[in-house]
């Protein structure tokens, strides 16, 4: 065909419209990752090496770990739950509890730590109770918990619930008529439907549950080798001008992120499910 | 609802839904809003019209609208090219459009301080015209477009792979040409998508605190937001004060998005 189809536009335009969006992306997204691992091994690989190697690395790592480990599949657990609810019943509130669900995502993550604070810090309401109890929630793991949990709230169920409605209760319905219990028909019929959708929820969950900051900086207290989550630690080393140890930690929050990119892409190739993450 | 319910675990699911909502973010936030109303009236005057509170709010937000509209300029154009051409990389990009949301705020933040810094990559550049962009309100701007940008991006993306070709080929057919098309007939479809981004961007800024504290310098009266003058306020032991703020920020914050959310019904509705 000699004459360009009506519907894309002269190659000089499009030539400059892909140079354009290429200089975008290249300065703007990949330049900041590449900074971060050429900041890191800017004085080689034993300042390298030696900065994990560190024992208060190490524990933030740990924590890091804990938390994730805790938070993620509490949030599953209501992801199943919320989408398995305002997916397969009508009822009276269910929008009301659909944008519930969303509120996480327009709070500040400080804010998020602050309502932990407010209830349970040395101030707070529950504050002289649990200090007779000798309980303490603030500046300790509970409360770096219950700032994971509040961010990544709705990762899980904002991934399902779109999904879930999508393919319908029909052969829920079917599993019903034949019998079935309902945990048969969860494990059965349902899961097998939304796994990939399931593990692509939990994937960015645990991404923001690991990465998470403001939150966490709130009720941690930064206690270094105590309190500090691996993002903590980063920003503590880098205040302490300790610029090649903080990125070398960053080094390990930027591969989780590159992980969790080259997964979803390739569940989205699996399942053939584009969606938005948050 | 007369209709008996087939599916069964309707009870479960709502109680532990509805149990678990309520201890994670519902009392929560209440917590917040009834330690803010501790407060009297002028009180809350006080601290809300305080000059540093003020400053912060206008950098807060201003920073905010100013980085979701060139995220909706900058995602427009990107999206364009990642749906409508083919070229090697592709694929690679259109993945990479995600590190924002995938990367930690706290490696952004110190990532983009060192790149705008004046000795830094791109800062050394901007310096020799005179700009110094970290530790100034630009530097806030640039890490809130960082944040911001895929949400336009990945909201505008499915709308623009659905859109047929037939009602292009049929402005182009009446004599219409590829900019007039573009300008008259597509761009239009697009713009609820667009506001959507835009929104998302926006309440993400508002809050958003990892990638803004070190590029930002973090000086009262001029590169202070207001999620670090919360966290000022509760290192100073000022309970009440930073309960306010916050709780003010939440009132501010959901009255923009109900305010575009209307936008949208009504944008909807016109296009009927």
């Amino acid at each position: 065909m000699k004459n360009r189809p009506v519907t894309t536009e002269s190659p000089i335009v499009r030539v400059l419209l892909i140079t354009s969006a290429v200089i975008i992306l290249t300065l703007f997204l990949l330049m900041p990752l590449f900074a971060v691992f050429a900041e890191a091994f800017r004085r080689g690989w034993e300042v390298f090496l030696a900065s994990l190697h560190d024992d208060a690395a190490l524990s933030a790592i740990k924590l890091t770990l804990i938390a994730a480990a805790v938070s993620v599949p509490l949030n599953t657990l209501f992801g199943l739950s919320a989408a398995w609810l305002v997916t397969k019943f009508r009822f009276r509130g269910r929008s009301f509890l659909l944008s519930m669900i969303d509120l996480p995502f327009a709070v500040s993550p400080v804010i998020a730590g602050l309502v932990w604070v407010l209830l349970f810090g040395a101030q707070g309401w529950f504050g002289p109770w649990l200090a007779e109890r000798d309980i303490q929630i603030i500046f300790a793991l509970p409360g770096i918990i219950l700032a994971t949990v509040f961010v990544t709230f709705p990762f899980v169920a904002r991934e399902l619930i779109p999904l879930m409605e999508a393919q319908g209760s029909d052969q829920e319905e079917a599993g019903v008529t034949l019998g079935a219990s309902g945990w048969q028909i969860f494990r059965r019929i349902t899961l097998p439907n939304i796994k990939w959708g399931l593990l692509y929820g939990v994937l960015l969950c645990n991404a923001r549950a690991m990465g998470e900051f403001g939150a966490v900086s709130v009720v941690s207290g930064h206690i270094r080798g105590k309190t500090n989550t691996l993002p903590l630690h980063v920003e503590v080393l880098y205040n302490e001008y300790q610029f090649s140890a903080a990125f070398a930690c960053a080094t390990l929050l930027a591969l989780l992120a590159l992980l969790t990119l080259g997964l979803k892409s390739l569940l989205e190739q699996i399942s053939g499910h584009k969606a938005g993450g948050h | 609802m007369s209709k008996k319910r087939v599916i069964p675990g309707f009870g479960l699911s709502m109680g532990f839904t509805v149990l678990y909502l309520s201890l994670i973010i519902i009392i929560p936030l209440a917590a917040l809003f009834i330690k803010a109303a501790g407060l009297g009236p002028a009180e809350w005057w006080e601290i809300i019209s305080s000059r540093r509170v003020l400053a912060a709010a206008k950098l807060t937000f201003g920073a905010s609208a100013a980085a979701a509209t060139v995220s909706m300029v900058l995602g427009l154009l990107v999206t364009w090219v990642l749906v409508r051409y083919e070229f090697p990389g592709r694929r690679i990009l259109d993945a990479m459009v995600d590190l924002p949301f995938a990367l930690p705020t706290a490696v952004a933040g110190i990532t983009l301080t060192q790149m705008y810094a004046p000795s830094g990559w791109i800062g050394q550049h901007l310096d020799k015209i005179g700009i110094q962009a970290a530790y100034n309100p630009i530097g806030v701007f640039i890490a809130l477009t960082f944040i911001g940008f895929p949400f336009v991006v990945r909201t505008l993306q499915p709308v623009m792979e659905d859109l047929g070709k037939e009602i292009e080929e049929a402005a182009a057919t009446l004599g219409a040409g590829r900019w007039t098309v573009f300008r008259r007939v597509i761009f239009p479809m697009f713009v609820p998508a667009l506001i959507t981004g835009f929104a998302l961007a926006f309440a993400r800024a508002i809050g958003e605190y990892g990638s803004v504290i070190f590029i930002s310098g973090n000086l009262p009266f001029k590169t202070e937001i207001l999620p670090l003058l919360i966290v000022a306020q509760l290192e100073q032991f000022k309970y009440e004060a930073a309960a306010v703020i916050a709780a003010a920020m939440l009132i501010v914050s959901f009255l923009l998005l109900f305010i575009i959310n209307l936008l949208q019904r009504w944008l909807d509705w016109q296009n009927r």
